[in-house]
């Protein structure tokens, strides 16, 4: 077991020093460090000692070995536009991502667990077919339109709830970075659209996979043994198949969560919600290229933590790949 | 080729498919959106590429049926004044080009690498499954936008537009080429010790002949099914991109920019420039999965889907 | 006096796609208290269909299309089936083949027994356990105890057959049904487990349906067999008369086959042919084609089990008095 969690370790690590490796290649060829330090305004003489100073004349290792050593300890350049440091400015913009995530994850959680098990338990049922046609349609519309068919029929016809923005916020911790809307009506409230149409993306494939899993399990020799022993349905159903078809479903969670990052760009910008992604758009249209950089170095070390996060925990839960993973 | 055409009328395959109404519609839908996107040229009213024919003072016509809108425009006009339905044909014929033309490319990178990890095992094996799994974990929509982005960056918008759709091609198919390769590759490794490979070896065919000559039929079946759905996750992945700016320039908008130049208007009361669009959109996808669904079904006996 | 089980023209049905196949038709045996049953027969005859029906446990879409089914003179083939609960895993405990994949892989050994008992019999977790442990040593596994938080993955398939068949025992059941329960495992430790199986039917005086292909075993464990044939028992009587002196041409063909029987040097004897598949039964006699003794009558009606002359129950229209 601890030779599995070593390796996945070194295999995370290595994937990191390739993404700060592409990150730091397209710095070299698109950025303009100088430019974002001290503006347009200087002559070419103080031009050159800057870069001198910066050390941008230095060989491309070193200078990727000095932007490695400084990513370690937090510095990932300076944001153009904003004229702070970027991880400051990803860091005080990811509470509002991370709220949409936890909410679409809950909604998620919550509905397909047992839509998957119930259509995997009833498979003919009209209600099974309903929900595994809808799920069909699910896959087919792209999370922009859902996020803006929502925001026309709740929105703008129906005046039910928000159509953009975060609502009011709560100061979680007191210093101003954590916004919170989980903690008052109004935020609440417009946290639901947006939770709706992220979720809105995976709840088809958890649907799928939790009711194709569970049927398989089904279809096994330990679940004919338990009704031959003459235990009760829902306890055949809820623990002993039930236990095993979470198993591999919690591995795909955690990667879809990941997943659903990269999809808050798309919903951010409908709801105007000031997380992460839509800084990333606002980025693009504003040249920061440092910001862009940093953007890709952060999210692509969270998919790779999560990743490995999940293997290992999954490494745990399944008492056979703990031995397995000895070998 | 005439025992074929027979073997094909009396295989499971076509009986199968004529008996299944879902995929016999979805079929007809997609020939129809298909053919439509081929003769966008002689079919739509307008050609909305053309500056001549658009008139800034007839944006925002509402559809023919609805107060103020013209026969002139049946399902009205965007927000630059651009006759919808025309708007909607060409940018579908877009959507079909770059879908096809993505997966293509990432169905010919996929195979290649498939079958050398697979054939040839070894290290060779190693790097490239090594690639494709870093690729993997990250959603490929993500590499999307952020190649998109840096083009972006580095040459500016206005260059953008004449190679918008290769460019789209070429960011879109490298992005998802993994999932071809790990299929093929798992075909190939199974095929591999097969008896009829020992014989060709025996023979003395080379390693490329047989590879392509007689593993890769074997392993079209996977192919042809990933395909649909590729081509569906390629057309999605366009819209984002073009939803977002990224994708197709303003000028020559796909489904996805009136989608994304139809929202603000949404809030004003000028809802068609986006719902329209948008159901074309979902209906071209949707019969694309139906179909892909259906091609699981009939070529994949063991998987029971109840 | 009613017997403890006793299957009257039993019939089971699968309804496929195509039409309906009839697994077993007409089975009919009975089964006293402590009595062992071999129930015999190549795969696809429909031995297994006919443990499973028994607890009513057939897999969709087959369904019991005839005969009846008592158990302690009660009709149980028309009990529902949260009745039928009340039966299987307590009165009837049953034994799977492949003890590899009889186990839940995510539950402990522990839950997975004291769920057995605590479904039966209201008693505590801490009761429970005891029974477990006392079950435990009756089947031999060493440190029971440390078991009970194992995960089945930490045994070999012979320890997880012997938990399987102490499981069998938590509720003292009056009839263990084995479906071959040694075929999965290492010849050297077949034994063993049969060994074990048969000494605790009599020790604890439960009676035996042992369903297998291995005449070895049948003739060594039972007292009474009978064998089956594309879904009808075709010779059904005492196990040593049976083997000794067996009457139908099929069974005299199994007999014969086992190399026991021969000297050495001597070919072995083979039936020609193979048992048809479900969808290809002969009229009249299931057996005719291959049979050596047949005649017009065999080819049109299908023979009944009959009593011999000698008093033997046998299926042939050659062999029985009409």
């Amino acid at each position: 077991m601890f030779a599995f969690i070593v390796r996945r370790i070194a295999q995370a690590i290595f994937v990191m020093l390739i993404i700060g490796l592409i990150g730091f290649s397209i710095k070299t060829q698109i950025g303009d460090p100088v430019r974002d330090m001290v503006g347009e305004r200087v002559t070419p003489q103080e031009r050159e000692q800057i870069r001198q100073k910066l050390g941008l004349n230095d060989p491309f290792l070193t200078q990727y070995v000095r932007f490695v050593g400084k990513a370690l300890h937090g510095d990932l350049g300076l944001s153009f536009f904003y004229k702070k440091p970027a991880l400051d400015v990803i860091v005080s913009k990811a509470p509002a991502t991370i709220e949409m995530v936890m909410g679409a994850g809950l909604l998620i959680v919550l509905i397909s667990l047992p839509l998957g098990v119930y259509t995997a338990l009833r498979p003919r049922a009209s209600f099974s077919r309903f929900v595994m046609g809808f799920s069909t349609l699910g896959v087919s519309v792209p999370v922009f339109l859902t996020a803006i068919m929502l925001i026309y029929i709740f929105g703008v016809q129906l005046h039910w709830l928000p159509s953009y923005g975060r609502g009011e916020t709560v100061d979680v911790f007191g210093n101003g970075w954590w916004m919170s809307g989980f903690f008052t009506a109004d935020g609440l409230k417009h946290l639901i659209l947006p939770s709706i149409s992220l979720a809105s993306i995976e709840l088809p494939l958890f649907i799928r996979l939790i009711r194709s899993e569970m049927m398989e399990v089904l279809e096994t020799e330990y679940i004919k043994y338990a009704w031959a022993k003459g235990l009760s349905r829902m306890r055949i159903w809820l623990l002993h198949a039930f236990k095993n078809t979470l198993l591999p479903v919690i591995t795909v969670f955690g990667v879809q969560i990941g997943i659903m990052f990269a999809f808050t760009i798309l919903t951010e910008t409908v709801f105007q919600w000031q997380g992460i992604g839509y800084m990333f758009l606002e980025a693009v249209e504003r040249s920061d290229t440092s910001l862009l950089i940093a953007y890709l170095v952060v999210v692509g070390s969270v998919f790779v933590v999560v990743n490995t996060v999940v293997d290992i925990i999954y490494g745990f839960i399944n008492p056979t790949v703990r031995i397995a993973g000895t070998k | 080729m005439k025992t074929s055409m027979k073997r094909f009328q009396q295989s499971y395959f076509l009986h199968s498919f004529k008996h299944d109404r879902t995929a016999m519609m979805s079929f007809f839908f997609l020939a129809c959106f298909i053919i439509l996107s081929i003769t966008a040229p002689l079919v739509s009213p307008y050609n909305p590429y053309d500056a001549e024919n658009i008139d800034i003072m007839n944006a925002e016509t509402p559809p023919m049926w609805l107060d103020g809108g013209s026969s002139a425009f049946i399902l009205g006009t965007d927000n630059m004044g651009r006759d919808l339905l025309s708007t909607m044909i060409y940018g579908l014929r877009i959507s079909v080009v770059i879908g096809i033309g993505a997966v293509s490319l990432q169905a010919f990178i996929g195979i290649l690498m498939g079958l050398m990890a697979g054939y040839v095992g070894g290290k060779v094996d190693s790097v490239l499954m090594r690639i494709a799994d870093i690729q993997f974990s990250f959603p490929y929509l993500m590499v999307a936008i952020f190649i998109s982005a840096i083009f972006q960056v580095m040459f500016g918008i206005g260059s953008f537009e004449k190679l918008a759709v290769p460019l789209l091609i070429i960011i879109i198919g490298l992005s998802e080429w993994p999932v071809y390769a790990r299929t093929i590759r798992a075909s190939v490794m199974g095929e591999k010790n097969k008896e009829y490979v020992e014989a060709a070896r025996v023979i003395g065919l080379s390693r490329p002949v047989i590879m392509i000559r007689h593993i890769l039929p074997n392993t079209l079946t996977s192919v042809l099914v990933i395909s649909t759905i590729q081509v569906a996750n390629a057309v999605m992945s366009e819209a984002a991109l073009s939803f977002l700016g990224l994708g197709m320039p303003v000028t020559k908008p796909s489904l996805g920019s009136l989608i994304r130049a139809g929202f603000e208007y949404i809030f004003s009361g000028s809802w068609w420039i986006t719902i329209f669009p948008g159901i074309f959109l979902v209906l071209f996808v949707l019969v694309v999965n139906l179909l892909g669904d259906w091609l699981r079904d009939v070529l994949n006996p063991k998987l029971y889907k109840g | 006096m009613s017997h403890l089980l006793e299957v009257q023209d039993l019939k089971v049905t699968f309804a496929l796609r195509f039409g309906d196949l009839t697994a077993i038709d007409g089975v009919s045996f009975f089964l006293d208290k402590g009595e062992k049953l071999g129930l015999v027969g190549e795969s696809g005859a429909g031995k297994s269909v006919t443990g499973f029906a028994i607890i009513k446990l057939i897999s969709k879409p087959g369904f019991i299309s005839g005969g009846r089914i008592l158990f302690n003179g009660n009709d149980i083939s028309s009990w529902p089936d949260a009745r039928m609960r009340e039966i299987r895993g307590d009165r009837i405990s049953m034994i799977f083949q492949d003890p590899m994949m009889t186990l839940n892989p995510v539950l402990t050994i522990g839950t997975q027994m004291v769920e057995t008992i605590r479904a039966h019999r209201n008693i505590s977790k801490a009761k429970a356990e005891k029974v477990a442990l006392e079950k435990l040593k009756k089947v031999y596994i060493p440190s029971p105890e440390k078991r009970l938080s194992q995960y089945p993955h930490e045994f070999s398939g012979g320890m997880r057959q012997r938990i399987i068949i102490a499981i069998s025992l938590l509720t003292d059941p009056a009839i263990i049904i084995a479906d071959e329960p040694t075929t999965a495992l290492d010849v050297t430790i077949q034994a063993e487990i049969m060994d074990l199986l048969q000494e605790l039917c009599e020790s604890e005086r439960m009676a035996l349906i042992l369903i297998t292909h291995d005449l070895a075993v049948v003739s060594q464990v039972t007292e009474k067999m009978a064998v089956m044939y594309a879904g009808k028992i075709i010779e059904y009587g005492p196990t040593d008369a049976i083997v000794k002196d067996p009457i139908h041409p099929y069974t005299q063909g199994l007999i014969n086959a086992l190399p026991g029987a021969l000297k050495p040097g001597e070919k072995l004897h083979q039936i020609p042919g193979m048992m048809p598949t479900l969808t290809n039964i002969p009229p009249g006699c299931a057996f005719n084609p291959r049979c050596m003794i047949k005649e017009k009558i065999c080819e049109i009606e299908v023979p009944g089990l009959l009593k011999t002359v000698q008093g033997r129950m046998v299926a042939c229209h050659m062999k029985t008095v009409h």
